[in-house]
């Protein structure tokens, strides 16, 4: 299976090129871009671990890239993505977040089921690939 | 417009003689008043009957919508009746329209309770458009001030924290209305939403009129959504959802469907607007008690936002809405089926997202409109719209709106989960191109078209409905500007 979360997990893999036309135009908003990585890709694990600070200070993509390769050179089997912080009055969150790096197998979810009272079930969803300890799952 | 002598207020002494005056001389026509910083503002559109004048058309509107009666009442000496007059303060006529006038109304908002849209719209709308003196009124717009926003709790959720609920950022939601809205089982039903769910939809949605009728009861339709809402979850990694509605007969049943909503772990509600104010501003403190997103569907807002002469506008409907606490709200396409000028349905985005909504006379805003961090109202476009103007939707009404596209995944030659993954790669390939500088209004059929090379289904779905629009002159545009349709 493929994973969909991110923005633009529908469309074949971006390019390097793409990936700096989007931090590019994340920079232009004066948003400040940070990267994340997970080996845990559960839709509610909010908080993927940091790959240093989000670049409040940092004006210029070529050197985002430099921050996001660099993660992706440490956590090759990791799942990283780029996210977009927006410190706008009203806003003070994320605009835009998505996938640059995924492992090569993505073995999915497990769907848990747990008989409830009259016809309820009780859902819950694992991915496969937690059953291993963090840094061993891919 | 100067107040002409029969107008003017009379001398304290005579004006409560028993009898009639005109609604101008009892005070209610007060053309140098300076509106207050904390009054109600309210701008009728109004036609006076033939021989009405339009200050005396304006006054009656004020009289009526606060202190007056057809009458002068002795009983106002036992009040400060000064304060509590509205004063219409100005009357301009409409451009281009030489039976229609523009008048302006100023409200004490002592006139009104707080955190009460059922008191507010008692008053504003309570009995002036029956009013006989007038042919028609339409309410068009309303400046409400910054105390009396802050008496009313707003949307339980809003854009920022269902975003984050969610963890979907940077585009549009998708969704889709199971088809067809009438006739299927529980079990028919719940395989509509899984395949567009799976297919790359972020919700799906009850339609107004999905109850619990014999074909199939409440229970049954929210337990097959979330067998479908979860296992498209467990296929894809992403937050799925179904708006279940829960709109019902008693409040007491509202609460109970809402509740079993709550159990089964949905992350959204639904209501229709039909239910009325009190049963909205009720069900939105639920949703704020149980972390529940709440989805408005506008179901009977037609029959009195539509016509230009007479009603109340959309734009007013979304500000009681977003005070009342919504936090998804139906507030048109532009370019699909249903009624809206674009520019219109512009302004009532503005309403419903920005945090201080500036005056717009273009797009039907006549009043400066602070919110006061009040959270924003995700507007939502439905009805006929389809992948092949993805450009123009996302052009028109920018990232944070749910673009529902029920027939348009549901009816894909190539079946719903193809349906669903043309609009979802539509979707991204339009962003994508938009993020990159790209000018998606002139482009974006080049962009669709390059997208479906590596999407058969998005192909399939350019081929299906590349001639369909639905081109119609509107009815309800703004007075100030010429208003083109999308083609």
């Amino acid at each position: 299976m493929r994973v969909t979360q991110g923005a633009f997990s529908f469309l074949p893999d971006l390019t390097d090129q793409q990936i700096k036309a989007q931090v590019e135009y994340c920079l232009r908003n004066n948003w400040a871009v940070s990267v994340e990585y997970t080996d845990d890709i559960h839709p509610r694990n909010t908080y993927w671990e940091m790959f240093g600070m989000p670049m409040f200070d940092l004006h210029d993509a070529a050197g985002v890239m430099l921050e996001i390769n660099a993660c992706r050179k440490t956590y090759p089997r990791h799942y990283v993505r780029v996210n977009a912080f927006d410190s706008t009055l009203g806003w003070e969150t994320i605009r835009l977040s998505f996938l640059v790096n995924r492992p090569l197998e993505e073995p999915g979810f497990r769907l848990r089921r747990l008989e409830a009272q009259g016809r309820v079930q009780r859902y819950a969803i694992e991915p496969y690939a937690t059953d291993q300890p963090p840094g061993h799952r891919y | 417009m100067g107040a002409s002598g029969h107008t003017q207020q009379m001398d304290i002494s005579k004006r409560y003689t028993a009898g009639v005056l005109k609604y101008a001389q009892m005070g209610y026509w007060q053309p140098a008043y300076e509106p207050k910083e904390s009054d109600v503002l309210a701008l009728f559109r109004i036609t006076p009957q033939e021989g009405v004048d339009p200050e005396e058309a304006a006054a009656a509107v004020a009289g009526e919508s606060s202190t007056a009666t057809w009458t002068v009442v002795w009983t106002d000496r036992l009040t400060a009746c000064e304060n509590y007059r509205a004063k219409a303060y100005k009357v301009e006529p409409v451009p281009n329209n030489p039976l229609q006038y523009f008048a302006w109304i100023a409200y004490e908002l002592d006139l009104f309770e707080e955190g009460s849209i059922a008191n507010l719209t008692a008053s504003i709308i309570g009995n002036v458009f029956s009013f006989k003196p007038l042919k028609a009124a339409r309410l068009e717009d309303m400046r409400l001030p910054l105390a009396y926003v802050k008496t009313f709790r707003g949307p339980p959720t809003g854009i920022v924290v269902e975003r984050e609920r969610l963890d979907k950022f940077g585009r549009p939601l998708l969704g889709a209305t199971t088809k067809p809205k009438l006739g299927l089982s529980g079990k028919n039903y719940g395989r509509v939403v899984y395949e567009a769910l799976k297919g790359g939809l972020d919700f799906v949605k009850d339609d107004e009129n999905i109850n619990s009728q014999a074909f199939m009861h409440w229970r049954d339709r929210f337990l097959y959504c979330m067998e479908a809402v979860n296992r498209a979850a467990a296929a894809t990694g992403e937050i799925k959802g179904h708006y279940l509605n829960v709109t019902a007969g008693t409040m007491e049943e509202m609460y109970q469907r809402a509740e079993f909503a709550r159990e089964l772990a949905s992350v959204i509600v639904m209501v229709d607007l039909v239910v009325g104010w009190t049963a909205i501003q009720s069900l939105s403190n639920w949703c704020r008690d149980n972390d529940m997103i709440l989805h408005m569907h506008r179901a009977g807002h037609g029959t009195y936002t539509r016509q230009k002469s007479h009603g109340v506008s959309f734009r007013v409907i979304a500000k009681w809405l977003r005070l009342a606490g919504v936090d998804h709200l139906h507030a048109g396409t532009a370019v699909g089926k249903l009624e809206g000028d674009p520019m219109t349905v512009q302004g009532y985005y503005a309403v419903c997202r920005e945090s201080v909504t500036s005056v717009d006379l273009p797009r039907g805003l006549f009043f400066r409109q602070d919110w006061g961090g009040m959270r924003k109202v995700m507007p939502v476009a439905s009805g006929g719209i389809h992948a092949g103007q993805m450009h123009q939707l996302l052009d028109l009404f920018g990232d944070d709106v749910v673009l529902q596209f029920g027939g348009g995944t549901i009816g894909h030659p190539m079946g719903i989960q193809a349906g669903a993954t043309a609009n979802r790669v539509a979707l991204e390939a339009t962003v994508l191109a938009r993020n990159e500088g790209r000018d998606i209004r002139h482009e974006g059929p080049d962009i669709l078209a390059s997208a479906a090379r590596h999407c058969k289904p998005l192909q399939a779905a350019l081929d299906t409905w590349k001639d369909v629009t639905f081109n119609y002159a509107s009815t309800d545009t703004s007075d100030f500007v010429p208003t083109p349709s999308v083609s």
